[in-house]
């Protein structure tokens, strides 16, 4: 029998950033006093009317877009079902014929993810169990608060094409930065703005999927990860001590790290969809289709692989991770520009994603040309890679400034090669040992008994010998 | 007296809005008693609007088209700080804190809103029996219904104490009341007048309309009512349809065709009225045929399984948590159930479990499914037979007004009192009734001209001659015109 394998397919609801809600004209804001944001149609009085909100529907066609989705003419339908939290007690969202239909989602690792469909619906309100628990079977009052009421959502289904945790967590993160990009969510899942659903299901590869489960309250993509880990293992379990999975939804409880059933397919809502009546199809123009794909941002992995063309095409592991990272600090605009005006790409990079990334913001305000300038003194030996940062981390505190006037007022000039020749000739004579053994030694030991060397001289400089110059003068020595 | 009477007088400064108003109030007090047309009057805002109306005219304003009208609204309209009762115990003490559009509109024309009058709970039934607050009584005859759901509006017209008044029209709830008590009721085309405000039914049947004791106050009133309002998706982006200004260019090679599905299985004192009123129109130069539209027969069907899956959803919001009765119980779920099994009477109960029914996963196809297919092949019908003919004409109601109590134990003969008026709902089409003459009992019969989409000006051109030719309908009761020395077949 071959391994278990883990199935995984995500339902992303993600709050769009327009200015009024979905139906109304009430403001789209979070954490404000409850109940404040509030009018006839969100609060679902009786004769109130829904009116579409135009700004939602463009920035669910720049997810679309930014997915490779199909863009379409949509209708929305009304899901049924009683909730205090919903004020109709019913919810508006697109059902069969979604606005945004197939597309996929490439990972850094380059896994295609498929989209089934993003379509638009209305948020509910947000319910606050007071009492015993705070679930609502035991409590003893509950406080529902409207302002969430009507905002818009887009919700995002995959298909179940990922196999493991580490996968969905790099799906969802990946996702995250593309909302982010399109300028449609702020996708930030600790305030609710982005929520992950995960159905899991186990099989054996080859075989059939197997029964899925849908995990619930995932709000972090830590989560995620952990929650769907439990629940393969819990199924997997299950299968071995002959039992089988039962279709149901389960509530991920972060305290216990388990996930516990909320309700089973028997129980499931029949959510009798029927056609809203209080609102028209939509159906985006060419032109309009036209001017959200024109306005679109660089999307993550473009911006991604802009970086890999820099370095010329074949990144290290390490600077592959450097890669991710400027990326996700949105500093990836820095090295491109540090890049253009001359500096050397990879030192650009490691730069960005190492020392830049400790303080993102100023990074992101940094004046490039004196990133690139600083740079370029680095690569040309008038600093040392210590003496680099130093200065780096003045420009950043500034904003940018003069780095050769930085590094004067600092007192850093680059050694001269004969006094640096001298330095390392003393290191050597001080430790016969480890000489004989750095001339002598394979690789490795040279490798690491260079390092052992540039530390010391390092040392005896205080930092204003260049790493790459006392390499070399080691090379000249052992001859 | 008529609207257009009272507003030029008030305008013209020759009577105070003030005084129209304490007349209507003074009619209401006397005779309302009677008839139980309004669940309540509003004696001091309507007072306080018509000294506003007053003060423009003092000050050498127009206050509008309407002037100093008084003007009663079916109660499942909202008004903002005035309760809005829908016939039904559940929105017990609820006020709503907007007002309705068309409200909007009518102050904005200087009318003077009185009060809010009974209807059939959430406007459902054809007699206003199924009102929580009890039936409204015909003004011709207080033994028999008004019609329904819009009966309270019907009563205030056709009894005299307001000269407008405005219902809503899911399967004919205007046409029909209108018909009852022999009053001009009229149901616009599909999205011609804004729904926000009008407490929902059936969404895509709803629309709100005029009732008048004239056609030409109903077109008055049609008029200030209607055009776009951005707050309803569903209303169409135009101005209201101008209709007054053609009310006397006469139905002169138009083409009238009279359509058998909406004659054959009426009464046949009824029927007699309608083709009656052919003739009459062909005396004034309309070509007249008969025609048959066999689609119609499917309609009432498809409108009771879309009507109720719509309303069923509507009123689901009608749950005890944010507004209206709350009856307290254990949990939420058990204080819903609570709540509507409190708050609703019998047919709405009937309607919800209908619709819950159809829409149901498993059913939807074979039921709402295949009514939305009935309901398209109906608006082809219509299509159809709208290439040779102008208008239609047909019945308004199978029957003149029944009997209280007559059919509230059977559902399905209170469904077929709006047989007639149902295919017009479900095309989304215009289509207005008229008084003309009465039927063997005396009591009036309303005939009805239906209409394409947006052909407004053409249905009430039409009405206004038919108007011209009609046969009295109030008076002593008597026998019909050429039912003489027969006697009453009920």
């Amino acid at each position: 029998m071959s391994e278990w394998e883990t199935v995984v397919g995500l339902e992303v609801h993600c709050e769009l950033k327009t200015e009024t809600k979905l139906f109304c004209g009430c403001r789209n804001a979070f954490g404000e006093e409850p109940n404040t944001n509030v009018c006839p149609v969100c609060l679902g009085l009786p004769g109130s009317l829904p009116v579409l909100n135009e700004q939602a529907v463009e920035l669910a066609m720049r997810i679309g877009t930014a997915l490779g989705c199909d863009i379409r003419p949509s209708s929305f339908h009304r899901k049924n079902y009683f909730y205090p939290d919903m004020p109709k007690d019913y919810q508006v969202s697109q059902y069969d014929e979604p606005i945004n239909l197939g597309g996929a989602l490439d990972l850094p690792d380059g896994t295609r993810i498929g989209i089934v469909r993003a379509h638009l619906e209305e948020d509910t309100g947000k319910t606050t169990h007071i009492g015993e628990g705070g679930r609502i079977h035991s409590a003893d009052h509950s406080l529902v608060d409207y302002n969430r009421s009507g905002v818009p959502l887009v919700e995002i289904v995959s298909e179940p094409d990922m196999r493991s945790a580490t996968q969905a967590r790099a799906y969802a993160a990946e996702l995250r930065a593309v909302l982010v990009a399109t300028g449609a969510s702020d996708g930030r899942m600790e305030e609710g703005s982005m929520r992950v659903d995960a159905n899991v299901s186990v099989h054996h590869p080859g075989d059939p999927f197997g029964t899925r489960c849908e995990i619930k309250n995932l709000n972090s993509l830590r989560s995620l990860a952990r929650a769907i880990d439990y629940e393969a293992a819990r199924q997997v379990a299950l299968i071995e001590g002959g039992d089988t999975v039962a279709q149901e939804t389960r509530h991920w409880d972060e305290d216990a790290g388990q996930t516990r059933s909320m309700r089973s397919k028997e129980e499931a809502y029949d959510y009798r969809y029927f056609p809203e009546p209080d609102l028209v199809p939509v159906d985006p123009d060419e032109p309009w289709r036209q001017r959200v794909a024109g306005s679109l941002a660089l999307l993550p992995a473009a911006r991604r692989s802009r970086l890999v063309d820099l370095l010329g095409g074949h990144p290290t592991a390490a600077q592959s991770e450097q890669v991710l990272s400027a990326v996700d600090q949105g500093l990836d605009d820095l090295v491109v520009a540090a890049a253009d005006t001359g500096a050397p790409a990879a030192l650009a990079l490691a730069r960005a994603a190492n020392e830049v990334a400790a303080d993102v913001d100023a990074g992101r305000s940094l004046d490039p040309a004196a990133f690139a300038k600083l740079l370029t003194m680095e690569a040309a030996g008038l600093l040392s890679a210590t003496q680099a940062k130093d200065v780096l981390a003045d420009l950043l505190a500034a904003g940018g400034g003069d780095p050769e006037a930085v590094a004067r007022d600092k007192g850093f000039e680059a050694m001269s090669d004969d006094s640096l020749a001298d330095v390392v000739r003393q290191v050597v004579d001080a430790n016969p040992d480890e000489w004989a053994r750095f001339r002598d030694g394979d690789d490795g030991d040279r490798k690491k008994l260079s390092g052992f060397f540039t530390g010391k001289v390092m040392k005896a400089t205080a930092g204003k010998a260049n790493g790459k110059a006392v390499a070399a003068e080691l090379d000249r020595l052992r001859g | 007296m008529n609207a257009i009477q009272i507003a030029d007088d008030v305008r013209s400064g020759r009577r105070s809005a003030r005084s129209v108003a304490e007349a209507a109030l003074a009619a209401v007090a006397a005779g309302d008693g009677d008839v139980a047309a309004f669940l309540l009057v509003t004696g001091d805002a309507a007072l306080a609007a018509a000294d506003r109306v007053d003060e423009v005219v003092a000050a050498g304003g127009d206050p509008g088209p309407l002037a100093g009208v008084p003007v009663a609204l079916k109660d499942n309209l909202c008004t903002k700080g005035v309760p809005t009762t829908c016939g039904s115990r559940i929105l017990d003490g609820w006020r709503p804190p907007y007002d309705a559009t068309v409200v909007d509109r009518l102050r904005a024309a200087g009318a003077v809103v009185v009060g809010k009058t009974n209807l059939d709970e959430f406007a459902m039934g054809s007699s206003t029996e199924n009102s929580a607050f009890g039936p409204t009584r015909n003004p011709r005859d207080t033994s028999r219904v008004p019609g329904g759901s819009s009966g309270g509006s019907a009563a205030a017209v056709a009894a005299g104490f307001v000269h407008l008044a405005l219902g809503s029209d899911t399967g004919g709830s205007i046409r029909q009341p209108a018909a009852l008590c022999g009053v001009v009721g009229m149901k616009p085309t599909y999205g011609a007048v804004s729904r926000y405000g009008l407490v929902a039914f059936a969404s895509s049947l709803d629309q709100i309309g005029p009732f008048a004791t004239t056609v030409a106050d109903a077109a008055l009133l049609f008029e200030a009512i209607g055009g776009h309002d951005p707050c309803d998706s569903t209303s169409l982006d135009r101005p209201a349809e101008p209709v007054s200004g053609s009310l006397d260019a006469g139905v002169q090679g138009l083409r009238v065709g009279v359509c058998a599905e909406l004659v054959d299985g009426v009464d046949a004192d009824v029927a007699k009225r309608v083709r009656q009123a052919a003739d009459a129109l062909a005396a004034a130069g309309a070509s007249v045929r008969e025609v048959s539209v066999p689609e119609l027969r499917y309609g009432l069907s498809a409108y009771y399984l879309i009507a109720p899956a719509e309303a069923s959803s509507n009123l689901a919001r009608y749950d005890g948590v944010r507004f209206g009765l709350r009856v307290p119980a254990d949990d939420v779920a058990a204080m819903n159930t609570a709540t509507r099994t409190a708050g609703f009477g019998p047919e709405v109960k009937r309607r919800i479990m209908l619709g819950t029914y159809a829409l149901s996963a498993g059913y939807y196809d074979a039921y709402y499914g295949q009514a939305q297919r009935v309901r398209t092949l109906v608006i082809r019908a219509f299509d159809r037979a709208y290439a040779d003919v102008d208008v239609l004409l047909g019945a308004t109601a199978p029957s003149t007004a029944f009997p209280l109590g007559d059919r509230v134990d059977d559902p399905m003969a209170m469904y077929l009192s709006d047989v007639c008026t149902i295919p017009s709902n479900l095309a989304g089409h215009p289509a207005i009734s008229v008084p003309f003459g009465t039927g063997d009992d005396g009591l009036p019969v309303g005939v009805q001209v239906l209409a394409p989409a947006l052909a407004e000006a053409t249905l009430f051109r039409v009405a206004a001659a038919m108007e011209a030719a009609a046969p009295p309908t109030t008076g002593a009761v008597a026998a019909a015109p050429g039912a003489s020395g027969e006697e009453p077949v009920r």
